[in-house]
């Protein structure tokens, strides 16, 4: 298990650095210059010059991508031309939003598209069935920007059911101030007993939580669907019925535990895509999270931080894929013992 | 024609994503003749009929400029498909190549295209194709480019396996043993031999890369106006999408068909091919 | 007549109208074996899976009378089948490594079967070490999956589960079939001696009719669906009526011919 984990690790550290390389040699080719965009728009072209060499941005890329990897290990991931911060500083503070939105979405993702597949499963070719199978292939075929429109259009400011943007309500910042400990809200104010607060997080996270949730749960509700309708015919469903059990234990607790292992295969895959799904929602509900930080270093060139962002991401989804082959090995002992 | 009729009826699934699919392409193809307004869906404008709501004139309202919704709709199915179309021939060159050499010879050939998918592989798709989109002038060829970039890799592991399976089969053995050049094998048996997994993935792929492009278009990384992309459209029709919701609904709504289309056609496609084999993406 | 502890009366089991098992009589009462013999296909699975009230899942229909200590089974409600499946009718499968989910630990699924009969949690952890040493096995076996114990072990803990529930009757589906003969020897010794000293009503289904005339006390011959001829095993082997069963005895191997 211990040889297992260590070589996973290991060939996680040699990717994230090949991304990193990938990464600035990506951001090299960027036609427009930089150190104008740090000088600002009437800066003369000493000043320009000035700036490039402060920047760094006249030494050679190889030099350039020496440095930088020495600089992300102690924390220096560079810095921002655009907000003159340090981009891991930026970055710290537009990530938990965005994660916050992934996890909730992760999460509904899971609670409702497990018991989808298991009851399509149960009941093959029934009604409900071909309601979820489409329901399914829906959720993967949906343009998530596009439906982040029409829920907010319809149930914000139409049915005024939700709010519109945002993380939570402004207003409350005077009445319940916000005790900032993890930089996530909802944890925030649950952990300080804010509860005006909490309820406000809570109901501005519903919208985007939902718009991005559609595509995971089409997926994990196909695959668990699939995978027990597999396992159905098996001869150890036949026994645990033979042993007495209802139905609804013979497929949620027997059956179920067997689709663990494809849903947790894909959940990494799923996080990834949601993360960069997230990413598209942001600007359309004021989420202030990577997404509008990206959007922003885009429109300035800001290679630091394009670079910082696509690094953060890219380490994320690693260590994402670590975890998950980590607890899949835990679930099946099957990959244990091999 | 009855074995066929019959075919359908047992995989609705193929017949309804098959329908839609080969409408869509069909409009793609004869669109400058079936579009009631082909100026609109380029650089026209008539501002004196902006904004205004679905009618028996503009079956989907006119923007904001005053094209006409509905031929911009139909004229984007030659905008996205055929974005779609090159990023998967450039993915399948790459990809298969690359995948059937890695699988074929093995040892360090293997090792070094693998680990270089493997990078290339750590980055969602749409990420990496943002990455790129970013850094690259923003019109369709560039998005073509940037999403390929970023969707070969998949191809490559897939046929890797495949390849490194039929490399070691014993009539490959006997080829090479009668001194048969190795890119004649490669071309003859190996690559023939590799490529089913590949059609089933490329059915299922189309409506992501749809998705992607669209995203992109969405960003303004992609299509310019006054190209009738969906995305674009659904991102110019953002600001007035309070009042004027027919801006943004059915550009979108196309998007979504076409997705759909192509993605119960992949699923029927499997289904019927090859049950095991896929990469869930 | 006293009643047998589980009589079959006329059962019927079908698959879209297309009969595939059908059974006039059978009884086994308790302490004794009873062996349903034919070939593969012959409907012996079905009829077990009858007696459970388990055709339904498999998409065949079931008519007739199956009755458990004069109760009878057909058509009773699904809940009330439930408390008498695995708790006083068990069964052992032909397939032990299937028979188990391998993501399991075998203890785990005895113990959750035991709760779900109503044991607690310490009468089910206390009964299950019982039986697994009434089997001859250590119960620190309970921990382990599917995978890391032989299937003659598995098998054990099948009937270790049975003997936990306290079942009175126990289906035995080919359960010796996939097991070296030496292993089946112990799993049939095991049988013999659920059936003398815990009394118990055991069917035992099997093709192999060497091992039927060795373990069951009476016989039943199936072929195509049909019971063809019963009785106490003695006699029937000594003094077949039926020409199949003639033909089934004649293909018996036997040592020293």
């Amino acid at each position: 298990m211990i040889r297992y984990v260590t070589r996973r690790v290991a060939l996680a550290i040699v990717v994230v650095a090949g991304v990193v390389i990938l990464t600035f040699v990506i951001s090299d080719v960027v036609p427009g210059d930089p150190a104008a965009s740090w000088a600002g728009p009437h800066a003369s072209a000493a000043q320009i010059a000035r700036a490039r060499h402060y920047l760094g941005l006249d030494q050679p890329l190889a030099v350039r991508i020496g440095k930088y990897f020495a600089g992300i290990l102690s924390g220096n991931w560079g810095t921002s031309i655009h907000t003159h911060r340090p981009v891991l500083s930026d970055i710290g503070t537009a990530a938990p939003a965005t994660l916050e939105l992934v996890i909730a979405a992760l999460i509904i993702a899971v609670l409702v598209g497990i018991p989808l597949g298991l009851a399509a499963a149960r009941w093959p070719g029934g009604a409900l069935d071909h309601v979820i199978r489409v329901g399914s292939v829906l959720g993967v075929s949906m343009p998530v920007f596009w439906l982040a429109l029409i829920l907010q259009l319809v149930f914000a400011q139409r049915l005024r059911l939700l709010p519109v943007a945002g993380q939570y309500d402004p207003n409350l910042v005077f009445s319940h101030p916000l005790t900032v400990r993890t930089q996530f809200p909802v944890v925030d104010s649950l952990i300080s007993g804010n509860w005006p607060m909490l309820g406000s997080t809570l109901v501005h996270l519903v919208l985007p939580a939902l718009v991005v949730a559609a595509y995971p749960v089409g997926v994990i509700a196909r695959i668990v669907r699939a995978q027990v309708l597999d396992t159905v015919g098996e001869a150890h469903v036949q026994m645990v019925r033979s042993l007495g059990f209802p139905e609804r234990t013979v497929f949620g607790t027997f059956a179920m535990r067997l689709a663990w292992n494809p849903v947790t295969s894909v959940l990494a895959l799923v996080f990834a895509y949601s993360l960069v799904n997230t990413f598209l929602v942001e600007s359309i509900f004021d989420w202030p999270g990577l997404g509008s930080y990206a959007a922003a270093s885009v429109s300035t060139l800001d290679t630091p931080a394009i670079v910082g962002v696509t690094l953060f991401v890219a380490v994320i989804y690693v260590v994402a894929n670590l975890v998950v082959d980590l607890v899949q090995a835990a679930l099946d002992p099957r990959i244990r013992l091999r | 024609m009855s074995r066929f009729g019959r075919f359908l009826r047992a995989n609705p699934l193929i017949a309804t994503g098959g329908v839609i699919a080969l409408l869509i392409v069909l409009i793609a193809v004869f669109a400058p003749l079936v579009v009631p307004y082909p100026a609109d869906a380029g650089a026209a404008t008539h501002p004196e009929i902006a904004l205004q709501a679905p009618s028996a004139q503009h079956l989907f309202g006119t923007d904001q400029v005053g094209r006409d919704v509905f031929s911009r709709v139909l004229a984007g199915a030659r905008v996205s498909p055929v974005v779609a179309l090159f990023v998967l021939l450039i993915s399948c060159v790459v990809g298969i190549s690359l995948g059937v050499l890695a699988g074929y010879f093995g040892g360090v050939t293997d090792e070094i295209i693998m680990r270089i998918t493997d990078i290339f592989l750590a980055f969602p798709p749409l990420l990496l194709a943002l990455a790129f989109a970013t850094v690259l002038p923003a019109n369709l060829t560039s998005l073509t480019i940037a999403i390929a970039i970023s969707w070969w890799p998949w191809y490559t592991r897939l046929v890797r396996g495949q390849a490194a399976s039929v490399a070691g089969r014993p009539y490959v053995e006997a080829c090479r043993a009668l001194g048969i050049p190795s890119w004649r094998i490669l071309l003859r048996h190996v690559l023939p031999n590799s490529v089913t997994p590949v059609i089933v993935q490329v059915s299922l792929d189309v409506g992501g890369v749809i998705l992607t492009a669209s995203a992109l278009s969405f960003l303004g990384l992609g299509a310019q106006d006054p190209t009738p992309d969906w995305g674009l459209m659904v991102a110019e029709g953002q600001n007035y999408f309070t009042t004027q919701w027919w801006l943004v609904t059915f550009p979108g709504l196309a998007i979504l068909i076409t997705a759909l289309a192509f993605n119960l056609l992949g699923d029927g496609l499997r289904d019927v091919l090859d049950p095991r084999r896929v990469l869930v993406r | 007549m006293s009643q047998a502890k589980l009589e079959v009366r006329d059962l019927r089991v079908s698959f879209a109208g297309h009969p595939v098992a059908s059974v006039p009589e059978l009884n086994v009462d308790g302490g004794e074996i009873v062996g349903l013999a034919g070939e593969s296909g012959s409907g012996k699975s079905m009829t077990i899976l009858a007696v459970l009230g388990l055709a339904g899942t498999a998409g065949a229909a079931v008519t007739g009378s199956v009755r458990l200590d004069g109760q009878e089974l057909i058509g009773l409600s699904a809940a009330r089948l439930r408390a008498i499946r695995g708790r006083r009718i068990a069964a052992i499968f032909q397939s032990p490594a299937l028979a188990f989910n391998p993501v399991f630990r075998v203890g785990a699924i005895v113990s959750r079967t035991l709760r779900q009969h109503g044991l607690s949690g310490a009468e089910a952890t206390a009964r299950a070490d019982a039986a697994m040493r009434s089997v001859l096995l250590p119960p620190e076996l309970l921990d382990r999956y599917p995978a890391q114990l032989s299937g003659g072990q598995l098998q054990r803990v099948a009937i270790a589960l049975a003997l936990a529930l306290r079942a009175e009757v126990l289906l035995a589906d080919e359960p010796t079939s996939a097991l070296d003969v030496t292993v089946q020897a112990e799993v049939l010794e095991l049988l013999r001696e659920l059936r003398d000293s815990r009394g118990m009503a055991v069917l035992f289904v099997s093709h192999d009719l060497a091992v039927i005339a060795e373990l069951c006390d009476r016989v039943a011959i199936m072929r195509a669906g049909q019971v063809v001829e019963q009785g106490p095993t003695g006699q029937v082997i000594a003094a077949p009526r039926h020409d199949y069963t003639r033909e089934l005895l004649a293909a018996v191997p036997r040592l020293g011919e």
